[in-house]
């Protein structure tokens, strides 16, 4: 078994034939983790004894009759997922030393599947960045160029699985935060619809627009840990009370007769010249393997990014409230009032970018700018979600760059926050409308730099999007 | 002098007896170890959401139902956001642009007649934790975070503090038979702001308000009401201005005290609460509510007077607290068909003359309607006379039982048997001579004193109806 190519399914083939069992196969992966993870710092903390002691647990269920896709399988969790008795830093000094109290839904589904914590990845601190540079703890580097970023937020959980350390992630996407490092680390990455994946337990950053999705070394792993994780919970209101469709058997669908659409404002000036020619070249393969392409267009794609930053931000300002040093997380040393508790805590507690987060999104929702702001956001959000509605009559799913560039250098946007915002500019209508969509590799640029493309579906069409992601990968995956 | 008016208006927070928390699984037993009825959820941990409690919904939804409002089909929660140790996320989930109930009001009963007093609209939210103040800290007591807490704004409506203490027993009359809240005032059931102004006669515009918080009681609200009247008719009448402001109730002192002005006041940055959908009743649901209903205290009466020929009186009194009429209809409805009447009796002097002697409530007391409808029947049933049972009610009311049993205990039943009375008639006959020839001389109330004298030689036990007739036909007969 090799822990650096394996793709889940194997994984779980090996552990039924008894090739190898839980514990042999997690003890690989802390290896690894162990040999590459000084160089890449994928992750945040690493539990090896918990996650040996899962393992066996796994090979002792195994022996006595169970069996499952997951049972045995090391998973790696972003640091904001709570599963309990293990920390959840969020990458955040705010956090430092904090251990969940409680599992999330997705934990503790992953836990009755058999599932093996191994660690906690990095990420731009409370899932604010595209960059994973937002870290307070440490620069995760793209295992492709490690003078590069893995894109962010779940930056360590894409470096993770495509730099061999993790068979399968979980990551968080609340802009493009699981379909961007996917497309920078080339790894697969989904996004689920909003609602099919429970948010209970996972520490929110914008609540209307986040989800936990699978990221993967294949599209069908993608496919296998969505099943695990998707469907109703009765902890979170929003999520969606509908059966849960196979989404493996989605798979073999097939790219004839598919109807893929190419929303006009998405290819324009600007992007990446090799990210373009990679997104044609898979387009033009879906199209020579039967699929039919139509031009659509969605108006709105241009307010998007603001009416992003307006809706996340303020989301995200009550969101962050309770990091108040009262009752968890850094509390300052001898505060002279209950006023200076809260202020010096968040002040030492938090980082630059969300502090700026947490200003602009209070500020937005401030007496005599809330209408002019958020208000108006609202309504632009409703605009964009009619966009995809209307163009979803003529197409099954759209095809798109994920992001306008492959991996940049570590440092180069990181002091240019309006620049770094603009690299969402794909990704974040689909949160905003509620849509699914998974980052497929598709290629990579002439210094060897991943590029994936994004499959976007409707709501709740991620049996559509799975289809397409997979005919991608068989026609032009590397 | 120039005379002033007050404008008065309420906000009235009422805990709902719900089973558990507004958005969690907790409890809401009262008086836990602090911190014991709590959870990620009601702690605010990082991760934790908030899951609509539906009981709570209903009974806010009943509650405007009764008190006439409009119910929003559509209804859609909000946070409101505030740094404070007693709110476990740092904002609080309330409605603000969509609340469950609009409009509506109250009728109370003023000097000047009924008034109707009338509702802005009805809300939803969670109660804060409690925070505890010790002599070197402050401690937060999460178990109270989290409880579905219905606020209820009425309009500016109420021109003085009698008519805000009536409006409020009229509200809490309503809650309680409703059955949505105990609004038991020491556990802090029904809390309520006052907002207050003040304006010379004559004047249309109203006088600047001010905001008063902290009131625990019924008490609290007037003292605080009529000290800040005092205060900003004294501070208009010497030519100052009343600045919009919010202040504090100090029982202690007995003042009230600016906590902040209008320039400080929160910009509570209301927006959409985007964990919960928002709530939509259909008109089955709520026509199926509606006639779920409990009967108000004015109907009640009514049929109370029918159903049980009890007067007019007596039926208001027993419908004015629901405990009331509760224990009554239970006890009469216990007791042979006709004895309403009685049962009535009963609980209109001998009962509400313990409850008031002992500050108790019925509730509270050992004696149960049952006990008191086979009190009844023993009395009516000529097993024991009126005034063993009158003797027997404070024990039952004390330490409860049945008092069938303690007559057959104690051998109280009272004695029918005519030739055991005759005995007794002749020996008080012949022992008051006077008293006789006073009634052959036309004093007939010398009657009822040789009456009383068998019944004091009997113990109390004697039938006094038998005894009556047996003096009256010895006395004929000796005539």
């Amino acid at each position: 078994m090799d822990v650096s190519k394996i793709t889940m399914v194997e994984a779980a083939e090996g552990l039924r034939t008894k090739a190898f069992s839980s514990v042999e196969l997690t003890q690989a992966v802390l290896d690894a983790i162990e040999a590459k993870d000084g160089e890449l710092n994928a992750y945040l903390s690493v539990d090896a004894a918990g996650a040996l002691r899962q393992a066996g647990a796994a090979d002792a269920a195994r022996r006595s009759g169970q069996a499952g896709d997951l049972l045995g399988v090391p998973v790696a969790v972003k640091d904001l997922i709570n599963v309990e008795g293990q920390p959840c830093t969020c990458a955040s000094k705010m956090l430092e030393g904090y251990t969940s109290a409680y599992d999330a839904t997705v934990s503790a589904k992953l836990r009755a599947a058999g599932a093996v914590f191994a660690g906690r990845t990095n990420m731009d601190e409370f899932a604010m960045g595209s960059s994973t540079e937002g870290s307070a703890f440490k620069v995760t580097r793209n295992p492709h160029d490690l003078t590069r970023v893995p894109g962010g937020s779940s930056g360590g959980s894409a470096a993770a699985v495509a730099g061999g350390e993790a068979i399968a992630a979980l990551g968080t996407d609340t802009g493009g935060s699981i379909r961007q490092p996917a497309s920078f680390c080339g790894c697969v990455g989904l996004k689920p619809s909003y609602g099919r994946v429970s948010r209970y337990g996972v520490t929110a950053y914008a609540s209307s627009l986040d989800q936990v999705g699978p990221m993967t070394r294949t599209v069908e792993d993608a496919a296998v840990l969505l099943q695990a994780l998707a469907g109703c919970d009765p902890r979170d209101g929003t999520t969606l009370n509908a059966p849960v469709p196979d989404y493996r058997a989605a798979l073999r669908g097939g790219l004839k007769g598919l109807r893929i659409g190419l929303p006009k404002e998405y290819y324009i000036d600007g992007t990446d010249r090799e990210v373009m020619a990679c997104v044609r070249k898979a387009v033009d393969a879906c199209a020579a393997a039967g699929a039919e392409i139509v031009e659509v267009s969605l108006p709105h794609t241009e307010y998007a990014i603001a009416v992003y930053y307006i809706v996340a931000t303020a989301e995200a300002s009550a969101n962050l409230a309770r990091f108040d040093g009262v009752r968890f997380g850094h509390r300052t040393a001898q505060p002279e009032s209950v006023f200076a508790l809260y202020a010096k805590s968040r002040a030492e507690g938090f980082g630059t970018e969300v502090k700026r987060r947490i200003i602009l999104g209070t500020y937005v929702l401030s007496s005599g700018y809330y209408d002019a702001y958020y208000g108006r956001a609202q309504k632009v959000r409703t605009l964009v979600r009619r966009d995809y509605a209307e163009a979803f009559k003529q197409c099954d799913v759209m095809m798109t760059p994920v992001a306008p560039t492959p991996a940049y250098k570590i440092g180069e946007a990181s002091d240019d926050p309006l620049k770094m915002y603009l690299g969402d500019i794909f990704t974040v209508p689909a949160n905003l409308a509620g849509l699914c969509g998974i980052s497929v590799p598709c290629g990579k640029t002439a210094a060897g730099l991943p590029v994936g493309l994004q499959v976007l579906g409707p709501a709740f069409g991620e049996g559509a999007i799975l289809r397409a992601a997979y005919g991608v990968e068989q026609e032009v995956g590397a | 002098m120039t005379k002033y008016l007050i404008t008065i208006g309420l906000e009235t927070h009422v805990q709902l007896k719900t089973n558990t928390k507004m958005f969690c699984g907790c409890s809401l037993k009262f008086g836990a170890e602090p911190n014991t009825n709590v959870c990620p959820v009601c702690l605010g941990y990082p991760g934790a959401l908030p899951v609509m409690n539906r009981e709570a919904v209903k009974f806010t939804v009943m509650s405007g139902l009764m008190l006439g409002c409009a119910i929003n089909r559509h209804s859609t929660f909000d946070r409101k956001n505030y740094f404070y140790p007693d709110m476990s996320k740092d904002y609080q989930i309330s409605q603000n642009t969509h609340p469950l109930c609009l409009g509506g009001g109250v009728t109370v009963q003023t000097p000047q007649g009924a008034k109707r007093v009338r509702i802005n609209h009805i809300h939803l939210e969670e109660d804060a934790a409690k925070i505890n103040h010790y002599a070197r800290f402050s401690g937060v007591d999460f178990n109270r975070c989290g409880t579905p807490l219905m606020e209820i704004v009425s309009e500016p409506d109420l021109s003085s503090p009698d008519e805000a203490m009536a409006y409020l027993q009229a509200l809490k009359q309503i809650l309680v038979y409703a059955g949505v809240s105990e609004c038991n005032l020491e556990e802090g059931n029904m809390r309520s702001d006052v907002n207050i102004s003040v304006r010379p006669e004559g004047q249309e515009q109203l006088g600047t308000k001010v905001e008063i918080k902290n009131m625990n009681t019924f008490k609290g609200i007037y003292a605080a009401l009529e000290y800040e009247i005092a205060r900003q008719i004294g501070t208009v009448m010497r030519g100052g201005v009343i600045v919009q402001e919010t202040r504090r109730w100090d029982p202690d002192l007995g003042e009230t005290q600016s906590m902040r002005s209008k320039e400080n006041a929160h910009d509570y940055r209301y927006f959409p609460e985007p964990d919960l959908v928002p709530v939509a009743l259909d008109e089955a649901l709520v026509a199926e509510w509606r006639a779920a209903l409990p009967e108000l205290p004015a109907a009640r009466r009514e049929r109370m007077v029918a159903e049980y020929g009890i007067p007019e009186y007596d039926a208001g009194v027993l419908a004015d607290a629901k405990e009331n009429a509760d224990f009554f209809e239970a006890a009469a409805r216990a007791c042979a068909p006709g004895l309403g009447k009685t049962v009535s009796n009963w609980f209109m002097t001998e009962i509400m003359r313990l409850l008031s002697e002992s500050g108790k409530t019925v509730h509270a007391c050992a004696l149960t309607p049952a006990a008191l409808a086979e009190l009844v029947t023993l009395v009516d049933r000529r097993v024991i006379n009126g005034p063993t049972a009158k003797e027997l009610l404070p024990e039952l009311f004390r330490d409860g039982g049945m008092p069938e049993a303690l007559v057959k205990a104690r051998g109280l039943g009272q004695v029918s048997d005519a030739g055991a009375l005759v005995a007794f008639v002749d020996q008080v006959l012949a022992e008051n001579a006077k008293s006789v020839a006073d009634y052959q001389a036309g004093k007939k109330a010398a009657a009822g004193f040789l009456v009383g004298q068998v019944m004091k030689l009997s113990k109390g036990k004697a039938d006094p109806q038998l005894v009556g007739k047996l003096v009256a036909e010895k006395l004929a007969a000796l005539g």
